[in-house]
């Protein structure tokens, strides 16, 4: 075999804006940061939907409140179990949607609360405002590659064309505990 | 010096930590000159694999310069260029004698653990599980090789790290990997996973005399480069009924060959068993993901080999032992056996038959290492294999 003439690719450099030091990102900590709060606001809605509901003027909404307790909880456990929350950071998102619509659904003259909900309005949409951050912040440290963006085409790892390298090694002896036992060898007919 | 040290799940920093003395007489340190990241490391990033502690410095893919050499080590002196097997070998022992180096009786010192594990002992492993033995990685500015005596490949000046670096690991993985496929000149050969492992076992195959390379895979560049190496490919988001597609390939009779170069973490967006095993999993009721090795069972050939390269650490669920058995399929597995192949594939980098740097995307310094990590088990950035200069 003649010495290769194939050069060595060119390697990239770390992407930029590579941080060293910790694994972790601030929107990696703030995802685990709302998925705790996710469980511990869904457990809130779970077992004190009646309380909730009394202190914000929405009186036979508590199966309606406990349902999103579920919501929460299984939010929160998804965001700290996957290994990449965005999509349920995003879920999040769209429940602070909702929940924000039945909030509002509670401003009605003859509701006494309305300073209480108005108050936790405004939480949910402070932590709606968490949310939005730590989704777009999340998708943008992802280094996601457009197609087309990277050239493999000519990485082979041979001098020659790939098609001319079948067999290449023929000269390799395959050592004897490696090589299926003759009588257990199939499709004898095929060798020589 | 500065290493990168596993803390928890996900969780990897560039620490510094003491730097290695000799402990024992056949002891070797060496300051690394190159290592790598291995799609193995991910296993233990994501913490899949049990057994590992907070502080453990990763990496088993790594080569240098020797520094310092243990008053028994007569193989070794100052200044040696190496390669270090991932695999921590005696030299000695029984298995060692017949060449199987990855599972040497005396390296891993925390046996009880191996045999409690395993059944029995297998060999220690830089940089990865205490079932294996906690030794310290290369993934650091030098590194204490254990058994350096007879764990080393010495190699010569005059070819660059890049090319000698995956006789560490990857290139012999791949090799061994087709290898105990006991390839025929009539044989298709289906390849699932087209990362470090699955190129080099591409290429493996092809040179070895496949008739025919088959590479499965759904990440586009990773595609590209495995048909660049000789191999027809599948994107399994396009057709994620694999099973039919190779039987359609192979006019219904399935490949004779099939390699596993995934391992634990199989993913398959949609398909029921991938979903029960993630779910799994996650609740602890399983440690590994079997459904690249279910797909293989399931399509292999009758009578023929399956070989499994791709790390699983515990246990599966849903195996499908009824047709494993009924076909009469061989399995062969194990870590690889490095020393025994390496001074075969030296020869072939010297004579320029192949020259594995075709696989690096990414070359970077220790600091960047916990971002790299993140990247690489994303598979983002076209990262297919990260190239580390401390």
């Amino acid at each position: 075999m003649s010495n290769s003439t194939h050069q060595p690719p060119a390697p990239r450099t770390a992407p930029r804006g590579a941080p060293g030091g910790g694994a972790y990102t601030r929107h990696d900590e703030l995802a685990r940061g709302l998925g705790w709060f996710s469980i511990g606001l869904g457990l809130l809605e779970l077992t004190a939907a009646h309380g909730l509901c009394r202190a914000l003027g929405l009186k036979g909404r508590e199966t309606l409140v406990q349902a999103y307790g579920v919501r929460e909880v299984a939010t929160g456990v998804a965001i700290l179990m996957s290994h990449d929350p965005t999509p349920w950071i995003l879920a999040r998102v769209g429940g602070d949607a909702l929940d924000l619509a039945t909030l509002a659904t509670g401003f009605e003259d003859d509701n006494p609360k309305q300073s209480n909900l108005a108050a936790a309005t405004a939480a949910v949409a402070g932590v709606t405002v968490l949310d939005v951050v730590c989704a777009q912040g999340l998708i943008g440290q992802k280094r996601l590659s457009r197609p087309g963006a990277f050239d493999y085409s000519d990485r082979s790892g041979f001098a020659r064309p790939a098609r001319t390298m079948r067999g290449a090694a023929s000269d390799f002896a395959t050592p004897e505990d490696f090589r299926i036992p003759g009588p257990l060898r199939p499709w004898t007919e095929t060798r020589a | 010096m500065k290493a990168l040290v596993w803390h928890g799940t996900r969780d990897v920093r560039c620490d510094t930590v003491p730097d290695p003395e000799i402990e024992d007489g056949r002891d070797a340190i060496i300051k690394v000159t190159s290592c790598a990241i291995c799609g193995s490391d991910l296993h233990l990033y994501d913490h899949f694999m049990p057994g590992m502690k907070s502080g453990d410095v990763l990496g088993h893919e790594a080569m240098g310069e020797v520094v310092e050499v243990g008053k028994d080590n007569k193989a070794l002196k100052v200044g040696d260029r190496i390669v270090v097997p991932f695999t921590i070998t005696c030299g000695q022992c029984e298995q060692c004698r017949r060449g199987n180096f990855s599972v040497c009786e005396r390296s891993n010192r925390n046996k009880a653990l191996g045999d409690t594990a395993f059944g029995h002992t297998t060999a220690g492993l830089f940089g990865y599980t205490h079932l294996t033995g906690g030794y310290a990685g290369g993934q650091a500015e030098f590194l204490r090789v254990p058994f350096a005596d007879s764990t080393h490949i010495k190699v010569p000046e005059g070819i660059s790290d890049e090319k000698l670096l995956f006789l560490s690991d990857v290139f012999p993985t791949g090799w061994q990997g087709a290898v105990q496929c006991d390839i025929q000149p009539t044989d298709t050969v289906a390849i699932w996973g087209c990362g470090a492992v699955g190129q080099m076992a591409i290429r493996s195959a092809l040179l070895l005399g496949a008739k025919r390379v088959i590479a499965i895979d759904r990440v586009p560049e990773r595609l590209q480069m495995a048909e660049a190496g000789g191999a027809e490919v599948i994107d399994y988001d396009a057709e994620p009924n694999i099973v039919g597609r190779l039987n359609d390939m192979t006019d219904g009779r399935g490949p004779e060959k099939c390699i596993d170069a995934v391992g634990l973490e199989a993913h398959a967006m949609g398909a029921v068993d991938a979903v029960y095993d993630r779910a799994k999993q996650a609740m602890l009721l399983e440690t590994d993901r079997a459904h690249v090795l279910r797909q293989m069972i399931m399509v292999c050939r009758p009578a023929g080999v399956l070989s499994v390269p791709g790390v699983y650490g515990g246990l599966i669920d849903k195996f499908p032992i009824g047709a494993l058995m009924n076909k009469g399929l061989t399995v062969r597995t194990g870590q690889t056996h490095v020393n025994r192949w390496t001074p075969d594939l030296l020869k072939r980098i010297e004579d320029g038959q192949i020259d594995p740097s075709f696989v690096i995307t990414h070359t970077i310094g220790l600091e960047d290492g916990p971002e790299m990590y993140r990247v690489f088990r994303d598979k983002q950035d076209g990262c297919i294999k990260v190239v580390i200069r401390p």
